[in-house]
């Protein structure tokens, strides 16, 4: 089997807040193989934003990031130098940030941004660099690219920008790219659309990618795995054909039924909701963390939880097969 | 960007005109002038000859427009007290304010800024301390204290610098750390806060994210959009440095024209007041657009408004 490019064990993230410490993402553990799409899915405040940033180097300085192993092809990032990171990042990592009205700098022109990375990191002319920052402003379906290229952010629309947002993360190629969310400040006509192109050109170039987002109908089409986080732990990962088509930990199945699927969802059908609350994520969470809003917790779950499951296809949950096949069997 | 500065520019010569207005009207606010140049033992009848001498007799508006005439040539009319042309008084003078002004906000920008952004890339660490410290001690110290403690210390005890006089650089040197250290709180708290919210902001996490070096970031990205205010701050500043350095004039016995202002006010020079008010506040004028093209060039969205 081929090494997977990014793999991540037990991963762990403390935030230092008035009165505790806050475990924003606690032990979790990914592999992402080359040109593979992982979707990471769960509720707001799950961690999902704070693992990828662990994984770019970018949290805070008061953040606390912890891990058994981090591998990004060979290179051991938790204990790389700022030096290295810094090589790495916009170079063979990039990200696409959930903001596009404020991830731009506002000084300065379009052209000077998207050219950044690549004149940072590769030994190309300005030239060079401005012919490849019309191409992937092509690419990513913007007219008269090379009159953008001496635009200002806020002469763009918000889909232009993250359309810009998106042509610069891939100026030097890199080989894993992750988005964080990138379509959730647009317009619900054009999200679609940008998470399509960004998928394709994800392809095209064969990148790995790790994809943010809300949107189960958009992870049903594009992942090959799926991650689910609840406040702070990975509850189920597998393919993504497994964990749609037996969901096993009874928050996937949750949030499965909150959306409607072509070819799952029988028309006129409700769509259900979770009750309930995330616990607070400051200080330790006895047990299983989803056990407040889960219709099969019982005593035991207050206890150490298994992992169960095959390595592919892997979930946290007391119950054999997270008493999926007894949910079917009352449906 | 040239239509931007031709608008500022149309905007700063109306304000000009109007400034001048007020500045020449301040001659009837203060009195009857006529009165005044006469002075206390005059009898009406020499009071009234001297109203026709010096035109005060005519229309307002006609006096206006005849004053700014001749001050837009360069001629404000002869001073009361000393009996010469004010615009070659005040020539004389300004050399030793602009210099004073200049060197100024030279001092607090150069000392002000790199605080300002030390202290916010570490806040609460102990230069960001030191910055506080030095920033509340500057705005509580009296320029006039602080001028005479350094007097007190470099030029009669250890003997290292003059204690008055604009004859050479070294006269300047205590004068600018003045005035300067006057400025620098204000200059220094704005760099401060202003990096701190810019470098939280998700373009500086966008410009790391593709890889740039902490200096690049600190200063291409991040210093570059928080400085915007402190240039309209400064050119304000430099302004009052011109037409407020009365305190430090007076002390480091500088003859510049914040002094010669105070002077005329004394004694009631009013042709000498009225061109200081005037030429005072043709610097700000001069300074705030300078500040706007200045602004305008670092931040593009500026231009368009
Ligand atoms: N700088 C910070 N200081 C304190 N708490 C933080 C900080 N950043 C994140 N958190 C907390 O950590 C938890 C996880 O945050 P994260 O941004 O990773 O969530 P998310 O899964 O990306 O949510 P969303 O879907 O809303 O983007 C949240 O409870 C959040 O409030
Ligand atoms: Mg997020």
């Amino acid at each position: 089997m081929e090494k997977p490019l990014l793999s991540v064990r037990n991963l762990t993230i403390d935030i230092p807040v008035g009165g505790g410490t806050l475990h924003a993402v606690r032990g979790i553990d990914f592999d992402l193989n080359r040109g593979e799409t992982l979707c990471i899915v769960g509720e707001s405040g799950s961690g999902k934003s704070l693992t990828s940033l662990a994984v770019m180097g970018l949290l805070g300085k008061t953040i606390r990031r912890t891990a058994d192993r981090m591998d990004f092809d060979g290179t051991d990032l938790t204990r790389a130098n700022p030096r290295t990171m810094r090589k790495l990042r916009g170079a063979r990592m990039s990200m696409i940030f959930q903001e596009p009205m404020t991830s731009l700098n506002p000084a300065y022109t379009i052209g000077d941004q998207l050219t950044e990375a690549l004149l940072l990191h590769k030994p190309v002319g300005r030239e060079a660099a401005r012919a490849r920052a019309v191409e992937l402003l092509e690419k990513v379906g913007i007219t008269a690219a090379e009159s953008r290229l001496s635009q200002y952010p806020h002469q763009l629309s918000g889909g232009l920008r993250q359309r810009v947002m998106i042509a610069m993360a891939l100026m030097c190629e890199p080989e894993l790219i992750i988005a964080d969310e990138p379509t959730t400040a647009l317009d619900v006509t054009i999200q679609a659309q940008i998470l399509r192109l960004l998928y394709d050109l994800g392809r095209e170039m064969n990148m790995a990618m790790i994809l943010i987002t809300h949107d189960l109908g958009v992870v049903a089409r594009v992942a090959d795995k799926v991650a689910v986080m609840y406040a702070g732990e990975l509850v189920e990962t597998g393919p993504a054909a497994d964990v749609f088509n037996t969901p096993s930990h009874p928050y996937t199945r949750g949030l499965l039924r909150c959306i409607p699927l072509p070819g799952k969802t029988e028309r006129g059908s409700t769509l259900g909701t979770i009750p309930g609350i995330v616990p607070s994520l400051v200080g330790d969470i006895e047990g299983c963390a989803f056990r407040t809003r889960c219709p099969y917790a019982e005593a035991a779950c207050r206890s150490e939880i298994p992992r169960q499951g095959s390595a592919g296809h892997a979930f946290r949950c007391i119950h054999e097969d997270g008493k999926r096949q007894a949910e079917e069997a009352t449906a | 960007m040239l239509t931007f500065i031709l608008k500022r520019l149309g905007l700063a010569v109306l304000v000009a005109f109007t400034v001048s207005f007020i500045s020449f009207s301040l001659l009837f606010l203060a009195g009857d002038p006529a009165a005044a140049l006469a002075g206390e033992t005059a009898s009406g009848e020499d009071i009234e000859s001297l109203r026709k001498l010096y035109g005060f007799d005519r229309p307002m508006l006609v006096q206006y427009g005849d004053w700014l005439f001749s001050a837009i040539q360069g001629d404000f009319g002869e001073s009361y007290y000393f009996r010469l042309p004010v615009a070659s008084l005040i020539a004389e003078r300004l050399s030793v304010t602009m210099t004073l002004g200049v060197c100024g906000i030279s001092f607090a920008l150069l000392t002000a800024v790199p605080l300002g952004v030390a202290a916010a890339i570490r806040p609460n660490s102990i230069i960001d301390r030191v910055a506080l410290f030095l920033s509340v001690a500057g705005q509580a110290m009296p320029s006039f204290w602080f001028g005479l403690i350094l007097i007190v210390i470099f030029a009669i005890q250890l003997g290292w610098l003059p204690p008055s006089g604009a004859s050479s650089p070294v006269h300047f040197i205590m004068p600018t750390i003045v005035l300067g250290y006057y400025a620098m709180p204000a200059i220094m708290r704005l760099t401060r806060a202003g990096m701190l919210d810019v470098l939280s902001s998700d373009y500086i996490r966008t410009a790391r994210a593709k890889g740039a070096p902490e200096g690049r970031v600190l200063f291409r990205h991040a210093l570059r959009n928080a400085i915007i205010p402190v240039v309209s701050l400064a050119a304000v500043q430099m302004g009052f440095m011109l037409g407020g350095s009365i305190v430090v004039e007076s002390i480091f016995a500088l003859h510049g024209a914040g002094y010669l202002a105070w002077e005329s006010i004394a004694r009631n020079d009013l042709p000498t007041v009225q061109a200081l008010i005037l030429v005072f506040s043709m610097f700000y004028i001069v300074f705030t657009f300078l500040a706007d093209v200045l602004n305008a060039w670092l931040d593009p969205r500026m231009r368009s408004s």
